[in-house]
């Protein structure tokens, strides 16, 4: 609430740039779904906002009538910016505070507007694309072949990859850059000139690739930066997990089949309840344990860099439930239609490098949140027990935790009672 | 279905969750999984898709024999389309 404001008594709330993340300094609107005069509702999506990441759909977190768009189509604006301004409808008028709230009070982008990304061009990117309907936008390219491609100005899209799995190898750049009609990336801010041909999805070009590498490098240094990490791991027997599962699985189509991941999260969120101080946000130099179980799962978008949305109330789904959901997040996450709330709400992440992963990971903790827990993959190991040695399904586990809030003694039994639930997985 | 038809649907189905993956340089004889970068999650989508286009049911057990382009075809020939699960 803004006391004074122009508008006087009939003023009810600002509506601001959102924080999708400890990593997002500014967004664009590509697509207002509401008008001036448009009465909206708590958890009414109103808008839809492309970042680096993809496009995500935000919801409003008081209730009103939208009086006036502060920020047009197509304008990219620092996160706080005032989008919209709500004033009050004379029937509900509800504190603006609360868990979803965050829309209202962003979470302070790590001080001043950054230097913009190198390449970004001054306008909006990519104006005459589809915007908002474009899904999170997949180049597969080697590293060097970004590199030249940017050199030579060859835009990525238009290029025929020949590499592992289609990936653009250097000799494809080389040859689409030397090719007569080769599509050339619009470096200044140039309006884009409509491709020949249409492209299959909205064209990226390796300035997104390039400001995703620019937003997670800002993320994770905060978090490195501010918060002082501690790091366990322990090993554990999925033996009782694996077989259990497997033998549910049996009975389930393609459809309803759950995988070890899902298991793993919901032992995570389980645990919380008894474990609440890794639960929550370190913010104004306090620790603010959180009640609820937002589970961040880091998914890693198929173009390169990661996402961590949040699945709501982890500790009460059933294993069906949080499949559902984790699989749903998942599409989402590579399709677009991730909602503004689970890019903010995740009290706890979890990161779960799957069957293709290493053995561990030692996270780096989102800020402004207390832990990171990681599962690396799930493999036969030798294991011993009561004396006898055996040959079991063992995922290590690890915990980076934020040492203002909680000690290495706290974050062991933590993990002991992820150990401990994985041994009975009926009951999870 | 011939094998070649039963081939481009698997394709197909690859590429709608990996739109990468390239068909001409995919090694039918290699598993998908180290040519197409797929997590559990996308492989149990693709598996998904498969049974939505074939309509064949391929359990946890056969995981192994579905792994490349070629098992997966033979599988798909083996066991043929199948009744709705649900």
């Amino acid at each position: 609430m803004a006391p004074g404001d122009r508008r006087g008594a009939t003023f009810a709330s600002e509506f601001r740039m959102p924080s999708l993340g400890a990593d997002m300094q500014a967004g664009t609107v590509v697509n207002w779904l509401v008008k001036p005069g448009d009465h909206v509702t708590h958890g009414d999506v109103v808008a839809e906002v492309e970042t680096e990441k993809g496009v995500f759909e935000v919801e409003i977190s008081s209730d009103g009538v939208v009086d006036e768009l502060a920020v047009g189509k197509g304008a990219k604006v620092p996160v706080g910016t005032v989008l919209a301004r709500l004033r009050r409808d004379g029937v509900t008028t509800p504190p603006a505070t609360g868990g979803a709230g965050t829309i209202e009070t962003p979470v302070a982008a790590p001080t001043a507007a950054p230097p913009a990304p190198p390449a970004a061009p001054a306008a909006p990117a990519a104006p005459a694309a589809p915007a908002g309907a474009a899904p999170a936008h997949i180049v597969r390219a080697s590293p060097l072949a970004r590199k030249i491609a940017e050199a030579k100005g060859v835009d990525l899209a238009n290029v025929t990859g020949t590499g592992p799995g289609g990936a653009i190898t250097k000799a494809d750049v080389e040859r689409a850059s030397s090719a007569p009609s080769a599509q050339r990336v619009e470096t200044t801010a140039a309006p884009p000139v409509a491709p020949p041909v249409a492209p299959p999805i909205a064209a990226p070009t390796s300035e997104p690739m390039l400001a995703m590498r620019h937003a997670v490098a800002a993320a994770v240094s905060r978090s490195k930066r501010e918060i002082p990490h501690y790091y366990l791991g322990t090993d554990i027997s999925l033996g009782a997990a694996m077989g259990w599962l497997a033998a549910q699985n049996q009975a389930r189509a393609i459809a309803d089949r759950i995988l070890p991941a899902a298991l793993l999260l919901k032992s995570v969120a389980l645990a919380l309840r008894k474990y609440p101080a890794l639960n929550g946000f370190w913010t104004d130099d306090a620790h603010h344990p959180a009640e609820a179980i937002h589970v961040g799962v880091a998914i890693s978008l198929r173009a390169g860099g990661l996402i961590a949305p949040a699945i709501h109330d982890a500790d009460q789904l059933s294993l069906g439930d949080l499949m559902r959901a984790l699989s749903d997040l998942v599409r989402r996450t590579r399709a677009g239609g991730l909602r503004s709330s689970e890019m903010t709400d995740a009290t706890i992440t979890v990161s779960n490098l799957g069957d293709e992963g290493a053995a561990s990971v030692f996270g780096v903790i989102y800020p402004p949140q207390l832990a990171l827990v990681g599962f690396g993959k799930i493999n036969e190991r030798p294991w011993a027990e009561g004396g006898m040695l055996g040959v079991r399904p063992v995922v290590t586990a690890t915990l980076a935790a934020d040492h203002r809030a909680t000690d290495g003694h706290y974050g062991s039994r933590f993990l002991a009672e992820i150990d401990r639930l994985l041994q009975t997985p009926e009951s999870l | 279905m011939t094998k070649d038809e039963v081939k481009t649907a698997v394709i197909a189905a690859l590429r709608r969750i990996a739109p990468e993956a390239d068909p001409a340089s995919l090694r039918s004889d290699l598993p998908i999984r180290d040519q197409v970068d797929l997590d559990s999650m996308d492989f149990l989508n693709f598996l998904m898709e498969l049974h939505n286009a074939l309509g064949v049911d391929i359990p946890e057990t056969a995981y192994r024999q579905v792994a490349t382009l070629d098992g997966c075809v033979e599988y798909v020939a083996a066991h043929g389309p199948q009744p709705q699960h649900r």
